[in-house]
């Protein structure tokens, strides 16, 4: 089987290096993927849509139908993580573990037991506990309201430099895991939890495809933003530039959310009661 | 675009994507995939495509690697090949 | 000689990808590990995404954002001077796209762990043979 295996791959391997002979040479401005379709691109977007990054343009105006589908795309594997991997009723325990914070002293509280009041003094920790270093907590508590500011400086600076939706909405989806990781997972649960992330996906997918529908209500194609005009202010050029940031918005939010549900499902096998 | 520098990052890639396939543990080869995203996002910001560079950057190395660990975490470690 | 070297730097980007793409499908088809296999097709993934993004490539070009300034004289762009958008915008949304099919290939790996207690590919076939 293993020479079978790496028979057929040096085989196509093989086929395929013999064939880059014929491609064109790497970095070559005259290529066939230079010449037909991008140069329309490159010399009419900033006049079609007042954005300078030429790659959010393309991607949110001229391409909006190809990055709509991939959000739901997004989405769609989210709503398979929760059905694969969700545990349909969360059964209680049979013992629960709770710290005392100030004196360290561990408690195991047996099934149907009083449970401590929820106090600052109490956490309830995991099965498999190792103690949190100082420094990560500490330092992931200072750092995790910075990666989240500098995520939304990303999704709404992708008019003018490399950024946009995908990429802020995934760093805000870190930021939130990042916390998971350095807390438990149900201090993250708290601050975020599965109903909230879901609403978010979903209503991302929602302000995407609504921006098309009120586009289509106005009287214009679906998606064409130029019709926002009236509504957003300033002249159909830059109703383009407004309608990519609202689009990219929506896709941030749906990746974020999408982003954080995965991982919770993952983390904990479907349970949401004790993560990594 | 340099090709020499080009051509280093390169053979980084290929010997971290075969450190990553060959490794015999499960956790380790999560660790050398992310290793590998980090490397190609280098690959792709020096063609001059930043954006993919950037995306790479957030979720090749970043979230995916978390995802793997994770998911390690709550199976084996161990591995035959 | 002058003519091989040319001709080695204007191609060995593609065969890098092809060799990367090599790595990937002799992880999925041969190593029997499932986080393996997940890797190797991450590995191919990231490999056409390669090829991609090379072929956007220009010489003597730069980055697909177009200069510009408040009060600055409107000045005709030229399509040589910048980089192919367009590979970009369609590899960007396919790393994305990536990351969320990872989740859910993952997904299927927990629950197949939870059923037959192993990742190994011929053991998961012995314990249904078996059956």
């Amino acid at each position: 089987m293993r020479i079978f295996g790496l028979l057929t791959v040096l085989l196509c391997g093989g086929l395929l290096i013999y064939h880059t002979a014929d491609f064109p040479a790497w970095g070559d401005p005259a290529s066939p993927a230079s010449t037909h379709l991008s140069p329309y691109y490159i010399e009419h977007s900033i006049d079609d849509t007042m954005v300078p990054n030429l790659v959010t343009a393309v991607l949110a105006d001229y391409r909006s139908y190809d990055t709509m589908f991939e959000t739901v795309v997004v989405f769609a594997a989210g709503i398979a993580c929760f059905f694969l991997l969700r545990a349909a009723k969360s059964k209680t325990p049979e013992s629960m573990l709770y710290r005392h914070i100030p004196t360290g002293i561990t408690l195991r509280i047996e099934k149907g037991s009083k449970t401590p009041p929820d106090s600052a003094d109490f956490e309830r920790i995991d099965s498999v506990w190792v103690p949190y270093d100082l420094i990560i907590k500490i330092t992931c508590r200072l750092l995790v309201p910075f990666i989240q500011l500098f995520a939304l400086y990303v999704v709404a600076h992708g008019h003018h430099s490399p950024g946009g939706g995908f990429q802020g909405g995934v760093i805000f989806g870190a930021a939130l895991i990042l916390f998971a990781l350095t807390h438990n997972l149900s201090n993250s649960l708290k601050r975020i939890n599965e109903k909230t992330s879901a609403l978010f996906a979903a209503s991302g997918v929602l302000v995407y495809a609504g921006t098309g529908i009120l586009c289509l209500l106005l009287g214009a194609n679906f998606l064409d933003y130029s019709a926002l005009a009236p509504l957003l202010g300033g002249d159909p050029k830059m109703a383009h530039s407004h309608g990519i940031l609202i689009v990219e918005i929506g896709v941030a939010i749906a990746v974020m959310a999408v982003m954080v549900w995965i991982y919770y499902n993952l983390a904990s096998r479907g349970r949401h009661d004790e993560g990594l | 675009m340099i090709w020499q520098l080009d051509l280093i990052i390169m053979v980084l890639v290929i010997a971290a994507g075969i450190g990553a396939i060959s490794v015999k543990d499960n956790l380790g080869a999560a660790i050398l995939f992310g290793a590998y995203s980090f490397l190609m996002c280098l690959l792709w910001a020096i063609m001059g495509a930043v954006d993919v560079a950037f995306t790479e950057a957030s979720v090749g190395a970043g979230v995916s690697t978390v995802f793997f660990v994770a998911a390690v975490f709550r199976t084996t470690r161990r591995t035959k090949d | 000689m002058d003519g091989l070297f040319d001709f080695i730097v204007s191609k060995y980007n593609y065969w890098g990808y092809v060799v990367l793409m090599m790595i990937g499908m002799y992880a999925m088809i041969v190593k029997k590990n499932l986080v393996k296999k997940i890797i190797g097709m991450n590995i191919f993934q990231t490999a056409i995404i390669l090829f991609y993004v090379s072929i956007g490539a220009k010489r003597d070009a730069t980055l697909p954002i177009i200069a510009h300034g408040h009060g600055d004289a409107h000045h005709a762009v030229h399509a040589v001077d910048y980089m192919n958008p367009l590979p970009h915008v369609l590899m960007l949304t396919a790393i994305v796209v990536a990351v969320a099919t990872l989740g859910v290939a993952l997904a299927l790996t927990i629950k197949i762990y939870k059923q037959y207690n192993t990742l190994e590919e011929d053991e998961i076939n012995a314990r249904l043979r078996g059956r």
